[in-house]
């Protein structure tokens, strides 16, 4: 279901940071936490209301890791690779999740049901290694589970 | 003044029992929320009047959700891995009956611990500012504002010897200093709570669960610098962070700890927060200045250090969560009293989150001059499983390994740089023998690669040649010769790359080729692993004397490499197989061989 971009969602967000010094990258956040990605013709808004070029803006986009330009599949599978999830094996459930789904990093399922991230640090190395589907953490995973976590969300989906 | 007193939780002397859960991110990725709830329901079922809350990180993070039940005049009880049914039984047995169930209490070793940064974390509710007033949160503001002036409360900082969090562990009070003398009507301070190192969540479990500390940190030091606006700059990854130091802001608003004439003084200081977007190099403080002002990271040239120009080209101060939120305490106790604690170069406690291979992975706060042998082994109860340790890594993707025979050095700034790492983010990864130094400097660097800004060649084109070579020789086609060139071309990222991230990205590389040459070379001459980490020297065979023709290899196979059927047997066709291992992993009788 492809959220509508409106002009009256992307205005309120300006409203907010319109005057502010530097509040570019927070007006990004707040539009990337309301469409899962960066639409263009939000960036245009912002470029016109803030005075920034649109080149201006794209560029720190595209710089920062965590702002995307597509939008992304329906559930968002992040496998983290931090150091901890590293040592623990994260590796080989990034290569078991690309197999399973045919994907490969960054990529979203030809059904645009699972975006596949890799992510920096979720911070809970406590309980390495870490995925998260839709923000939900499933932590000391083993391969052999990500099967059946899978098919609980194609499971959902057919409801 | 016995030391121990402000790592000490206070006796329950209330009247009402009490039910506390770590409900950091890390508990709450353990199932914090479901237990939390649990507890509520049974309570009312009971017809109890019990006090139910959620806090902080208790600090043993592998054995979240954490648990402590703290009865009136009895010593309090921590409950370790508590599922929804231990949490009814809790409530059933030891809150009705007064029984504490033996088998689930989680024991955790405070003996070498000094607590002093995580002094209220896992103790008070985060989102309660009168629980952080009643632990004396806000006394050292008081008392700075009221009965110091700025230059006083500089020099109280410089008797307690506090050093900032980087590799440098540049003086605090010198910073402060700095910044109070630069010329200006305006002047900035910063947190930076960007924790970029991926393996380090300290500056996460401190925001989460004491926020009120940092954030009192934070206006002494706008006092002291002169400073009339903070700003706290969080990695956009910690939302739950991000939530509980606007909370605290917003509360600190409210009892006058923050606005227009803080306490009655003069002082007026304003704190916004700004986020992160993802870039490890915003962790560098003039890249974080450039993110603040809404552009890329990139970082800019020093001098002028930010004290004389940061922020908008004016004065600007930038302290680490953990320097700041040592502030209170040190206003609190004073300056010698801190100076007691720790080495004689390096004052006060280090906070570490110990990962990787070991045991009770979590985090640990202990003096400086503690050694890592202690906090590996006594406190985190050693390696996982039956295998030895072989390095420890600390400082993250700045930092280095040091190897098994050093982990009796006192862990202070000195000793950490002679070893070839630095004290940095406080990480502090636990490798033991199946891990590969080839594949840990790889992975490093591969990091530091990826988030290398690009503004100059060494760091850029530099990092990137290194990690060719490294990857070539973890997939056995490197040459001797290649040791010289990756120890050149470290130097020279090492003396003339533009920022810290470039200057210190071949750390890890530098440290393991200290530490582990031999290993390096067995990768290149004997085309050998040991470790079985690096799959470009693996070979998976099927051993046909323990094969029971099952087929599972085969179906299991991505790429069709196993060939044969169950009345002729199977093997593996080199060419095709990609070295995945789940022929490996589904074989139930041993019958495929890696090596």
């Amino acid at each position: 279901m492809k959220k509508e971009v409106s002009t009256g969602n992307i205005e309120k967000i300006i409203e907010k940071w319109k005057g502010k010094k530097g509040s570019l990258i927070m007006a990004l956040h707040e539009l990337q936490h309301l469409y899962g990605y960066i639409p263009q013709k939000g960036a245009e808004k912002m470029s016109t209301a803030l005075r920034i070029p649109l080149s201006q803006i794209y560029e720190v986009i595209t710089f920062y890791n965590l702002f995307k330009l597509k939008e992304p599949g329906k559930n968002t599978i992040a496998v983290c690779m931090g150091t901890a999830c590293y040592l623990k094996g994260a590796p080989e459930l990034l290569n078991e999740l690309k197999v399973l789904l045919k994907v490969e990093e960054g990529g979203t399922t030809k059904d645009g049901l699972f975006n596949l991230d890799v992510v920096r640090c979720l911070g809970c190395c406590g309980l390495a290694p870490v995925m998260t589907i839709n923000g939900e953490i499933f932590g000391k995973l083993k391969k052999g589970e990500i099967k059946d976590i899978l098919a609980k969300y194609k499971k959902k989906e057919q409801k | 003044m016995n030391k121990q007193v402000i790592a000490e939780k206070p006796a329950n002397n209330k009247v009402k029992s009490m039910v506390s859960i770590g409900a950091s991110s890390c508990g709450i990725a353990a199932g914090a929320e479901e237990v939390y709830k649990t507890f509520a329901d049974e309570i009312k079922k009971a017809g109890l009047d019990v006090e139910l809350k959620k806090c902080g990180c208790l600090g043993m993070c592998s054995a979240e959700p954490l648990v402590e039940v703290a009865i009136p005049g009895k010593p309090s009880v921590i409950y370790g891995k508590v599922t929804k049914e231990i949490a009814a039984r809790i409530t059933a047995d030891h809150l009705v009956k007064g029984l504490v169930l033996k088998e689930n209490v989680f024991e955790i070793n405070k003996g070498k611990q000094l607590k002093i940064v995580l002094r209220n974390c896992g103790v008070i509710d985060p989102e309660s500012i009168d629980e952080y007033i009643s632990r004396e949160g806000y006394d050292a503001l008081n008392k700075a504002i009221t009965q110091m002036t700025p230059e006083a409360a500089i020099e109280e900082l410089k008797k307690s010897g506090l050093r900032g969090r980087g590799g440098a562990g540049f003086p605090t009070w010198m910073k402060w200093s700095l910044t109070r003398a630069s010329k200006g009507e305006i002047k900035y301070i910063i947190c930076n709570g960007d924790e970029g190192d991926p393996g380090a969540y300290m500056d996460r479990s401190v925001l989460e669960g004491d926020p009120h500390s940092v954030l009192e940190g934070l206006i002494i030091g706008g006092f002291c610098a002169g400073a009339s606006q903070g700003f706290f700059y969080i990695r956009a990854e910690y939302p739950l962070a991000i939530d509980r130091i606007q909370k605290a802001i917003d509360q600190a608003y409210a009892r006058g700890f923050l606005g227009k004439n803080i306490l009655g003084s003069k002082f007026s200081f304003d704190v916004e927060i700004r986020l992160g977007a993802g870039a490890f190099v915003c962790g560098e403080e003039t890249s974080l200045i450039a993110s603040i002002e809404g552009e890329s990271g990139r970082p800019r040239q020093r001098p002028p250090y930010p004290s004389e120009r940061g922020l908008w080209g004016k004065p600007t101060m930038i302290n680490n969560v953990e320097t700041l939120a040592n502030i209170p305490v040190i206003f609190l106790r004073g300056g010698d009293w801190f100076a007691e604690i720790g080495t004689e170069k390096s004052k006060g406690t280090k906070v570490f989150a110990v990962t990787g291979k070991v045991k009770d992975s979590g985090l640990v706060e202990v003096p400086m001059g503690t050694t890592i042998r202690e906090i590996v082994f006594d406190i985190c109860g050693g390696i996982a499983g039956k295998k030895k340790i072989k390095a420890v890594q600390t400082g993250g993707p700045s930092g280095g390994v040091i190897p098994e025979n050093h982990l009796d050095t006192p862990v202070d700034y000195d000793n950490l740089q002679k070893l070839g790492s630095i004290m940095g983010s406080g990480g502090m990864i636990v490798m033991d023998e199946t891990d590969c130094m080839v594949d840990i400097s790889k992975f490093y660097l591969g990091f530091c690669v990826d988030e290398s800004c690009g503004k100059c060649a060494p760091c850029k084109i530099g990092g990137y040649q290194m990690l060719k070579i490294l990857e070539k020789i973890s997939e056995g086609k490197g040459q001797l010769s290649d040791l010289e060139l990756l120890k050149n071309l470290c130097q020279t990222m090492q003396k003339t790359s533009f920022c810290g991230l470039g200057q210190t990205a071949s750390n890890p590389v530098l440290s393991t080729l200290r530490y582990f040459e031999s290993e390096y070379k067995e990768h290149i001459e004997e085309k050998k692993c040991r470790s079985h980490k690096c799959s470009g020297l693996l070979n998976y065979r099927i051993v046909e004397e323990k094969c029971k023709l099952c087929g599972l290899c085969q179906k299991n196979c991505p790429t069709e490499a196993v060939e044969g059927s169950r009345d002729k047997g199977y093997k593996i066709i080199k060419s095709k197989c990609i070295k995945c291992g789940r022929c490996y992993d589904v074989c139930r009788f041993d019958a495929v061989h890696k090596g």
